[in-house]
């Protein structure tokens, strides 16, 4: 089945199984590998990406179902030019192995986005579908709450 | 008994075999060193320095040659060249470099030394000298141990200091200036009327000087970058999506798959039938690999598809069906007396426990996967002349070995590319999933594959962390432990992993004890014994390796011995304590956390010390009984690493062991039925998540004789430290790992 998708502002043509996650579709067909497979049901985290701003795990999104804009972590920022969240990133050092961290900062950018301030409490909610077996919280918690507070400023 | 004894406790695992080995290199072959293998791949304008520097005209590249899992260890190991070449971090590129015996690793086998890492006696060193010698000979590239920072402590800065020797002779040449005068800044030699000359100039030059044997190192009052807090050199990659792991390899034309092996690890494949497989959309290609059948296709997810629809006949796993039955195993290696060591044998605790009021306890862990994030995967292309193989490896010298038994190849022929890693934990030191990606790209010469494990291959076909039991015995006397007999049996992840790289065992296995017969507490009747099952589903070194049970088992019972002494377990253990840099971090951790501090209600803290890995690890973790569950509410940890290179990053680390242990303690267990495992994916065996972290307060010390890396010890003291404070706030005593069997966790 051939579908157009937009991928971090591109349009892509391809032709695929109309079930094939979303995941597969970006890796694979796209080699856009920012995106990671962790578990292939929905448990980890580590392939979240944003439709319409809003996170979802590509993983089990079948790509037939997506119905708006597509964006990676390559799409939020790139080394030369990073977004606020992933320059607090940097900035406290999150990443150890960092395999989850592009589902990590994908789940943070969408949290920050509506609600800049979270608490403790929200940060839990939003982040707890993102595993990092590196264990790497603390940092975790420490960047979005930098992060919320420059795009509060900006 | 006396003679015996002594035999039996100065052999040991490994270290045996491999002394035993080198002997016919003898003593000429240990000297000599290994050639520097970036020689043989210099592209025009390159220059090797050493095996470690290699300059060009766009600029200078040190090579890292460890495991980059996590750990940062390749900004480590870079600071540590960087130093020594006076240039910024910055301003070099960071690789792993090639597979080579001239990156073996001196210090890894160190562990197995059946001498305590507090005992730098005569005996002790000139074992693990020995030790060193045989590391040079069996020339092993290994990640795991927590030796990357120790062994490249003193090679890596050598390396460094020898290539600006280098730099400066022929800087010396070109200008005619004596040596004396010259000073390096920034990637430059500096003459004394302000002439610079840029490294990457001199490089040429530079790499025609032969290094003296005799260097000296910059004192720590000259460091610049050793010692303090650097930015990683992969943060921004892994922070933009950017940093290349083995399954973000591409290749052109490359194709993808994926494997299916025996559920029952080890048990053969009688048939299976790929008829349906054959016709799925993307299929091109679908073979059997030993036991296993792999799919080929134009993308991973279809490969994944077409595995699914494969139906198998699978054979019976050649070890008992049920962990139960395993585990009973290992309870009644104890019972039939399968001693294994006995390392520590203090005293007479015969004698110390009749009349005594003994205190009998039995301890139980399960087996534990390591659950990488990235699943297993690796890509290869052989052209019938050549092979490149992409893995996230921690031996890479044993992925050609490997791919020259497979491919019939010459080890020059085989070039292994060493990508970052999605997390290792011991994982990674197997070859299973390389050796697979070989074999499937020796069946299509020309084409490259990569080749992805589903999460729940992953899960279902890992070596695994043995599960343990320990039995004790002992009594208090006085306030103080008096008797302590402890028993521990499991199965050999020493025997287990050399048995699949064809490689001869003897002896002991030390990991069984370890962490358990050398802690440096002071009491007089002390025995500590291992016994040995055989082993059933396959093992493996799983972060920490034997610290992971025994420092669950060892201070959950000092705990136990400090509740009948009637003393504050903190306390009691300080006057245990007979090794200074041990007793600082436990003074340490009580200063942080305010242990002795009344806490609100329904609170609760437990402490734990552990000597793993040459690092005395002392944490206190606090926890609060509520409605929902015990939630973890704060945790402080001080650790002794006797020299610390990166504070910020060892900091890190001990965050990540704690919350590794964590996982370990509240839910890990894997288990097995009809001899397949049962958890397949993280629904089934989850990991710690951001709700349950708790803050995790850090304080690095230096009073160590070594310097130690710290990507294990910061583990094993987090299990019994949570136990503990279960007890301390519910009074329930857990003697069995995971947790969440016994209470609920919100």
């Amino acid at each position: 089945m051939e579908l157009t998708l937009n991928v971090n502002g591109t349009e892509h043509t391809v032709d695929v199984e109309p079930n094939m996650p979303l995941l597969w579709v970006l890796r694979d067909e796209l080699d856009i590998t920012g995106p990671k497979f962790g578990c292939g049901i929905a448990m980890c985290g580590a392939c979240t990406v944003h439709i319409d701003g809003q996170p979802v795990r590509a993983c089990s999104f079948p790509v037939s179902a997506v119905s708006g804009a597509v964006t990676t972590i390559e799409g939020i920022g790139t080394p030369a030019a990073m977004h606020v969240v992933q320059q607090a990133w940097v900035e406290h050092q999150v990443a150890q192995c960092g395999y989850c961290q592009s589902g990590q900062i994908m789940s943070a950018v969408a949290l920050l986005e509506r609600n800049s301030e979270p608490t403790d409490d929200e940060i839990d909610v939003a982040m707890s579908g993102n595993l990092c077996r590196c264990g790497a919280y603390p940092r975790i918690r420490a960047a979005i709450k930098t992060a919320g507070q420059q795009l509060k400023e900006s | 008994m006396g003679r015996l004894r002594t035999v039996t406790r100065r052999t040991f695992m490994v270290a045996s075999a491999a002394i035993a080995g080198g002997a016919a290199f003898g003593y000429y072959k240990y000297k000599k060193p290994y050639e520097n293998p970036l020689l043989d791949n210099l592209a025009d304008g390159q220059n090797a320095l050493t095996p470690y520097v290699r300059i060009d005209q766009h600029g200078i590249t040190i090579i890292a040659p460890r495991a980059e899992m996590g750990q940062g260890v390749h900004t480590t190991l870079a600071a540590m060249v960087a130093e020594e070449l006076d240039v910024a971090l910055d301003d070099v590129l960071v690789e792993h470099g090639p597979a080579s015996s001239a990156y073996f690793n001196d210090v890894a086998l160190e562990e197995a030394v059946p001498y305590a890492q507090t005992d730098h006696g005569r005996m002790a060193e000139g074992i693990r000298g020995l030790v060193r010698v045989s590391s040079k000979l069996l020339g092993m590239q290994i990640t795991g141990g927590s030796s990357s920072t120790p062994d490249a402590y003193p090679k890596m800065r050598m390396a460094g200091a020898a290539a600006r020797h280098c730099l400066i002779e022929a800087a010396s040449a070109r200008l005619a200036v004596a040596v004396s005068e010259l000073e390096t800044e920034d990637g430059a030699v500096i003459a004394p009327d302000g002439t610079r000359i840029s490294y990457l100039e001199l490089a040429a030059d530079a790499a025609n000087i032969n290094v003296p044997d005799e260097l000296s190192l910059k004192p720590r009052s000259e460091w610049k970058l050793l010692g303090r807090s650097l930015p990683r050199v992969d943060m921004v990659g892994k922070s933009t999506g950017t940093a290349e792991y083995a399954i973000d390899v591409r290749v052109p034309d490359m194709l993808y798959a994926t494997i299916r092996a025996n559920p029952r690890l080890g048990g053969e494949l009688i048939s299976y039938d790929d008829s349906k497989a054959k016709s799925m959309t993307g299929v091109r290609f679908i073979t059997r690999i030993d036991d296993a059948v792999a799919v080929v296709a134009t993308n991973t997810w279809y490969a994944f598809q077409a595995a699914q629809a494969i139906t198998f006949d699978w054979g019976d796993a050649p070890y008992p069906a049920t962990t139960d039955e395993m585990i009973s195993r290992i309870g009644s290696a104890i019972d039939d007396d399968l001693e294994d060591s006995q390392y520590r044998d203090d005293g007479d605790i015969e004698t110390a426990l009749i009349g005594a009021d003994m205190i009998e306890a039995e301890y139980r862990v399960p087996f534990l996967a390591h659950a990488t994030m990235e699943p297993m995967n690796a890509t290869a292309l052989f052209t019938g002349s050549r092979l490149d193989v992409w893995a996230g490896t921690q031996l890479p010298t044993q992925v050609i070995e490997e791919a020259v038994a497979i491919t019939e190849l010459e080890p020059e022929d085989i070039h292994v590319h060493t990508t970052y890693m999605g997390g290792g934990f011991g994982r990674r030191a197997e070859m299973d999933f390389v050796k697979q990606t070989i074999d499937l790209a020796k069946q299509m010469p020309g084409s490259p594959v990569k080749l992805t494990w589903s999460r729940e291959e992953d899960m279902t076909h890992d070596q695994y962390r043995p599960a343990a039991i320990a039995r004790f015995r002992g009594a208090v006397k006085d306030g103080l432990p008096s008797a302590f007999d402890l028993k521990l049996s499991s199965v050999s992840v020493i025997a287990s992993q050399m048995s699949r790289l064809n490689m001869p065992v003897a002896g002991p296995d030390i990991s069984i004890v370890q962490a358990a017969w050398d802690q440096p507490y002071a009491i007089p009747n002390y025995r500590v014994t291992g016994y040995r099952a055989d082993t059933m589903i396959p093992v493996t070194s799983w972060r920490s390796v034997g610290a992971s049970q025994n420092g669950f088992f060892n201070e959950s019972i000092v705990d136990e011995l400090a509740v009948a002494a009637g003393r504050d377990p903190l306390e009691m253990r300080l006057s245990l304590i007979t090794h200074e840099p041990s007793r600082k971090v436990l003074e340490a951790v009580a200063e942080m956390s305010g242990w002795g501090e009344e806490l609100p209600e329904g609170h609760g803290r437990g402490v734990a010390f552990v000597y793993s890995f040459g690092v005395p690890a002392a944490e206190v973790i606090e926890v609060a009984e509520t409605d929902r569950g015990i939630r973890i509410v704060n945790a402080w940890a001080a650790v002794d690493v006797g020299t610390a290179l990166d504070p910020r990053n060892i900091e890190a680390q001990v965050q990540s062991g704690i919350n590794f242990g964590l996982t370990a303690a509240i839910m890990g267990e894997i288990t097995v039925a009809d001899g397949e495992v049962q958890q397949n994916n993280f629904h089934t065996y989850n990991g710690i998540r951001i709700n349950q972290a708790p803050p995790i307060a850090v304080r690095v010390l230096e009073n160590g004789e070594k310097i130690r890396g710290i990507g294990e010890p910061g583990l094993p003291p987090a299990a019994p430290a949570l136990a503990n404070a279960i007890f301390a706030a519910t009074g329930q005593r857990i003697r069995e790992l995971p947790l969440n069997k016994h209470v609920d966790f919100i």
